[in-house]
């Protein structure tokens, strides 16, 4: 598979980033790179997905010559919390927005093209913070090519795949049946919720969750530090399966001292009911 | 530079309330789903491709596995 190999199938002329100065510069920007597919029963992961940071390394193009340092400062600036409007071609409601910038690196600045790469909040146009960019510079400047190297989670350095990888590896395994050739490239869904706090509940707690129900505090066997009330959370087994994902009412420590009542409130449920035993009664049975 | 921790570098550390067990007999190590359960509770970590939208890789994706939703996170788009 040669996973080692820098995946850019970019297609065409412009194979890496070295070829800019090719004449095919304008029209759509090229944009790869990490995006997580969820299959099935696990679509419901997208949901913490979504609010997850990520991380991607860009090539601007400014529409003047600019000195290379002043270049770095200006796009130093933009670090920290920003204001952005969201661009005209976008999903969302045009107003503008503070969005957190985790951290912008100069890579490179050959004549008008800058390479760099930006850790960012959820919902950070790139597109748009290239546009400000030029204006701050006086310039213009425009997103010429796009990689995301991370969501949430997911990175290009681990395990990531084609589609050409999955076509050839899912016609491998109809023809061997080796599960282990499916697992080369699908991934349980609990690797998109890593980055999520954890709350571990015990057996008998897991189908009464399935169910909706909140959870309390006599199901809880271990929770992560850093859980404030509010904080998004997921439940998990103790065999390491994600039952739901569930918003705190409490902090940790207050979790580890509570013998009685609602700890997390259910938000979706992700494991199908019945896959533990119903070990709670309704009214009728009791 | 104000200097935001990016969430995935963030550092945690499970802590114990109470001791239990876990009933072998149902339920199953993340890793070790069986066929059908490991593509209905999987994720692909894919390199998106330029030219086609995230909708229409994730479409791509689900009929060529033959099952029967995929949803991507987070669209990628120019």
């Amino acid at each position: 598979m040669g996973k080692a190999a820098p995946r850019r199938e970019a297609g065409g002329s412009r194979r890496d980033l070295r070829g800019l100065d090719e004449p095919s510069g304008e029209g759509n920007p090229k944009v790869t790179g990490v995006l997580p597919v969820a299959l099935e029963d696990a679509t419901k992961v997208v949901h913490a997905l979504l609010g997850s940071g990520k991380e991607y390394v860009c090539v601007m193009r400014l529409h003047q010559d600019v000195p290379e340092d002043r270049v770095r400062t200006v796009l130093g600036e933009f670090q920290g919390k920003i204001f952005q409007r969201p661009p005209i071609r976008a999903s969302v409601k045009r107003q503008v927005r503070v969005r957190k910038i985790y951290a912008l690196d100069v890579l490179e600045v050959n004549g008008r093209n800058v390479l760099f790469r930006v850790g960012c909040e959820a919902g950070t146009y790139i597109r748009k913070l290239c546009h400000d960019v030029g204006e701050v510079l006086g310039s213009g400047a425009h997103m010429h090519e796009l990689r995301r190297t991370r969501s949430g989670p997911f990175t290009e350095t681990a395990d990531i795949v084609t589609l050409h990888d999955v076509a050839y590896l899912h016609g491998e395994w109809q023809k061997t049946q080796d599960l282990g050739i499916l697992r080369k490239f699908v991934q349980p869904m609990e690797k998109a919720l890593e980055l999520l706090p954890k709350i571990v509940v015990r057996d008998s707690a897991v189908d009464a969750v399935c169910h909706g129900a909140h959870l309390t505090a006599p199901g809880v066997v271990s929770v992560d530090t850093g859980i404030e009330p509010r904080t998004e959370t997921c439940v998990y087994t103790l065999k390491g399966e994600a039952v739901t994902l569930a918003t705190a009412t409490m902090e940790t420590q207050e979790i580890l001292r509570k013998s009685h009542g609602v700890v997390a409130r259910n938000n979706r449920v992700l494991m199908p009911r019945g896959t533990y035993p119903k070990l709670w009664h309704t009214k009728q049975e009791a | 530079m104000s200097g935001i921790p990016p969430p995935w570098t963030a550092k945690r550390e499970l802590l114990a309330k109470s001791e239990a067990e876990t009933d072998p007999s149902f339920g199953c190590s993340p890793d070790e789903r069986p066929y059908p359960d490991m593509l209905r509770f999987g994720v692909i970590n894919l390199d998106k491709p330029p030219g086609p939208s995230s909708h229409e890789v994730a479409a791509w994706v689900r009929r060529l596995l033959g099952v029967k939703q995929a949803g991507h996170g987070g669209t990628l788009e120019a």
